[in-house]
């Protein structure tokens, strides 16, 4: 029998995973795949919610739907600003972009 | 029913754990953000197994379709097929602190009594969602329309060539 506590630990564990490639890698289209999969996470959690515990007032899957909004938007500037670095500067490497560090 | 259900569960919670793994260990971009897609289907998938046939049909359109055509749009332009997919040197500690995290979330969650409620969920929630999205929520709809707008806008400004 699957319950709230399966969909919060599975939650949890993907968004640890998203966490580790976010922090720990190098190519910048990487950390922003990372990003997505702490996005979709969060979304599983915020459904578990909704389906046990408000089950008809629906909110935790309101809130996943502005949350893929943000995401749409964060990964479509986000892709910009990679191919304006790329354009500029020749790479993706996060470790070779350091215009602003002293 | 409810064995399917807990069978479905497993299979897609194995497939996207799995796959997000791949995503961040896999050497070569490309392949890496065809799990990402995995990734999407998966959860699509879990949204099904909580009864939430909105979001997963959302979740398929804009995540498995439209982020993933951009994410591979996005490395087809700037691959750099020697340097691969590396780590930087902070992976050990990185690990560390997200295996402390994990097992903060699992003590959590199975320590915390939740309230549940007893009430079935919806069978369709399509009709539901609108309703709520515009009467109730529509002042962030429609903050979230000028969000898109606004990136929108900001998106073509910044990959437009001078």
């Amino acid at each position: 029998m699957v319950g709230l506590e399966h969909y919060l630990i599975l939650s949890g564990l993907l968004f640890c995973i998203g966490m580790v490639g976010a922090l720990a890698k190098r190519n910048i289209v990487t950390i922003l795949m990372s990003i997505e999969i702490m996005f979709n996470a969060v979304n599983i959690a915020m459904v578990a919610f909704s389906r046990y515990v408000t089950p008809t007032l629906l909110t935790g899957q309101i809130f996943a739907i502005f949350i893929i909004t943000v995401a749409a938007a964060e990964v479509a500037l986000g892709l910009a600003i990679i191919m304006a670095i790329y354009r500029a500067r020749e790479t993706v490497d996060v470790g070779k972009i350091d215009l602003m560090k002293w | 029913m409810e064995l399917g259900a807990s069978i479905a569960f497993w299979i897609l919670a194995a497939t996207s754990v799995m796959s997000a793994l791949a995503v961040i260990l896999l050497r070569d971009v490309f392949r890496a953000a065809l799990f990402l897609v995995l990734t999407f289907l998966a959860v699509a998938g879990l949204f099904v197994t909580l009864r939430a046939d909105f979001l997963a049909a959302v979740q398929v359109l804009i995540y498995a379709g439209a982020i993933a055509i951009l994410i591979i749009f996005a490395i087809m332009l700037t691959r750099n097929v020697q340097s691969g997919n590396p780590s930087n040197r902070l992976l050990g500690a990185v690990s560390f602190l997200s295996a402390i995290l994990l097992a903060a979330i699992v003590y959590v969650a199975l320590n915390t009594h939740w309230p549940q409620a007893k009430e079935a969920p919806l069978e369709a929630t399509t009709g539901p969602l609108a309703d709520f999205i515009f009467n109730k929520y529509v002042l962030p709809f429609e903050l979230a329309s000028v969000l898109l707008l606004a990136a929108i806008v900001g998106a073509i400004v910044l990959v437009k060539e001078k």
